[in-house]
Formats: structure tokens, sequence, C-alpha cells
């Protein structure tokens, strides 16, 4: 199995340590075998250790070191946003996020709800098993 | 906030100022206010204080030394509750005979201690006292504007005193036999008057009286610091 996520200009990757921890960045340039310049709309561009980042399937088209404005622009036509939020991954943090901000209420109504739907499948189940032994 | 006053008169250097004093006293048109009032400021007569009645000097110097007890001004503070408890938040007791159980705030008493109710008739819990310690403030909150709280104070808990009996021979050995005292049905009063507007405003919120009944209790893994409440 090749590698299929190369360390390359426009590698979109996810910060996984310090104190950007969580945000998706764009790999700008290398510096050298440790370190990449990393950049992304709402950060000043910084250089970042690569065991600091987990790259990512997505991948913009972009030059070298790029000013901020069409840095933004690749993004916004790529649509980083919209592709992260559609990936598994991406969804799993969004879910992960969402779960940990529920309120004791939330969690209580989940509760409920995660009942109520036992109830509907076992309902259906126990309709299907007595079709097939009729 | 008041829009802030640009001074007529800036500092050109600490003391110094750039006006002189008669200029600025022209300036602000103190003349015309003097003027107005014959040459006077205006200003409020002080009220003329009684005089003082005559008092006799005693006779004697008194022969003991009396201790003045020492004037103690101290006025203590309110006690301070966390910010996640305002009336009507839901609250989540941690210790006692109703731990776990979800109970309504209703006010805190002067004693600094945390005025509660089930209500009663969801959970069992009646209106009671707790100290913020105890308890977890949640983020939900119910509707308690129609609930009136003002007769419930640190003396409306205390326990009425009871006077002592002489025993005598025969009763000394049933004294063991106790009969239980009834709640007062004033109290039992008290209860409904407080919780039929707190019931239409919990049955107001879907699923809001299912929560209030159910108990809390960490399930394995659960991490309570983690959690949001």
């Amino acid at each position: 199995m090749p590698f299929k996520r190369y360390v390359e200009i426009g590698r979109v990757a996810l910060v996984n340590y310090g104190k950007d921890y969580g945000q998706l960045v764009v790999i700008v340039d290398v510096i050298d075998q440790n370190r990449a310049l990393v950049d992304s709309p709402d950060m000043v561009r910084s250089q970042i250790n690569f065991k600091r980042l987990t790259l990512t399937d997505i991948k913009i088209d972009i030059k070298r070191v790029p000013k901020k404005k069409t840095l933004v622009a690749a993004m916004e036509a790529a649509d980083v946003k919209g592709k992260w939020e559609k990936s598994s991954w991406g969804r799993k943090l969004i879910v992960q996020k969402r779960r940990a901000s529920l309120t004791d209420f939330d969690r209580f109504k989940l509760m409920l709800a995660k009942i109520k739907r036992a109830g509907v499948v076992r309902q259906e189940l126990a309709k299907l098993k007595k079709e097939a032994s009729a | 906030m008041a829009p802030k006053k640009v001074t007529r008169n800036p500092e050109l250097i600490p003391g110094v100022r750039k006006i002189s004093r008669s200029q600025m006293y022209h300036k602000r048109g103190l003349w015309a206010i003097k003027a107005k009032n014959g040459g006077k400021f205006p200003h409020h007569d002080k009220s003329a204080a009684a005089a003082p009645v005559a008092e006799k000097p005693p006779k004697f110097y008194p022969a003991d030394d009396v201790k003045k007890p020492l004037s103690n001004k101290r006025k203590p503070k309110p006690t301070k509750i966390r910010a996640s408890i305002t009336p009507g938040t839901v609250l989540i007791i941690l210790s006692g005979r109703f731990k776990g159980k979800r109970v309504v705030f209703l006010k805190q008493l002067t004693s600094g201690l945390l005025l509660v109710t089930g209500p009663y008739k969801v959970n069992g819990v009646p209106i009671r006292r707790v100290n913020q310690s105890y308890v977890i403030g949640t983020s939900t909150k119910v509707d308690v504007s129609g609930v009136n709280v003002e007769k419930f104070d640190d003396k409306y808990f205390a326990k009425e005193v009871e006077k002592k009996k002489k025993k005598g021979e025969s009763e000394f050995f049933e004294a063991e036999k106790k009969d239980k005292t009834a709640l007062p049905a004033e109290k039992k009063d008290d209860q409904k008057a407080v919780d039929a507007p707190l019931l239409k405003a919990i049955e107001s919120v879907p699923e809001l009286k299912f929560y209030l009944g159910a108990r809390f209790s960490l399930r394995a893994g659960v991490k309570p610091h983690e959690l949001v409440f």
C-alpha cells in the first residue's frame, strides 16, 4: 500500500498539539526535515513541527508561500471547510464536540430518545419475526 | 456611563493649568451667578440643630469602672452564591437523603443557605434548605416568576422547642415510645402554594417533569469534571 498523503505545498493538516490544537492548517512551505510553514485564514503564518501535524486527504492548489488573500481564495475554491466537515474524520470531531457540550437536561432528553428508538426497533423486529415464522 | 467631559482647562505640565484661576472664574460665568444672587453664591441654609439639653454633671465619679463594650460596626456580608445558581435553576443535590435528586432553586436565605423545592409532587423533595457546596448547578432553568417565597426565612425551618417533662417511674420505661409528630397542615399548604405555579411552569416544557423526577447518577467511564451541567 503506497502512501496517499504527502507532505507537500497545499496539503491540509490538522494540528494535534499546542495552542492551535484542533485547527485545520495548510502547509505553505517546508522549512527542513522537521518543520513546515503553515497558514490558515484565522492565524498568523508560523512554523510548526511535523510531529504536531496530522495530514489529511485534502490538498489545495497553491504556489509556495502565497499571500493570505490568495490562500483564502484557494481554500474557498477547493471548499476545504465543506470537504472536511463531510469527511468521516471531520464529522467525528464535530460529533465529539457536540456531545461534550450537551447539558445535563440534554443528556436526559437524549436518553429518552434512545429508549423510544429502541422500542420502535423492537416492535418492527417482532413483526418481522412473526412474518418469518408464519 | 455618562459621556466623558472634555476639560476646557488642560494641564500643560503636571500641576500647571492652561488657564489661570481668575480667567477660569470669568470663563465659567460665575460672576453672572453671583450678580443674580446679590453678590453671593446660592446656598442652602443650615437647619438649626436642636439646642442640647442641659444635663447636670453627676455629683460623684462612679466608684467602679464600667467597661464599655467595644463598638463593633461589622455587618456580615451575604454569602456569595455561585454564578450558576440563580432563582429557577435546576440543582442536583449531592448528599444526604435526597442525593441525586434534581430540585428547583427558589432563593437564598439570610444564612446563606439555598431554599429549594422538588417540587414535592414530582420527586418527593419538600421545601428545604441546602448548602450550596452540596449542590451542582445546571444550566436548565425553570420559570419561577409566579412563585411567592416571601414567607420563607431561616426561622420557618427552626425546630419547635419541646418542653421537657419530668418523667415518673412508670413513664420511664415507656420513654422510647415517641409518637411521631405529623407535619402541620399549614406547612403542607405552604408546599402546595409554592408548587402549584411551579408545576404549571414545569409542565409547559416537554420532558422537564420526567427530568426532575429522575435521579442523577454517574455511569462507568463518565468523568464528572469533564461534563457540562
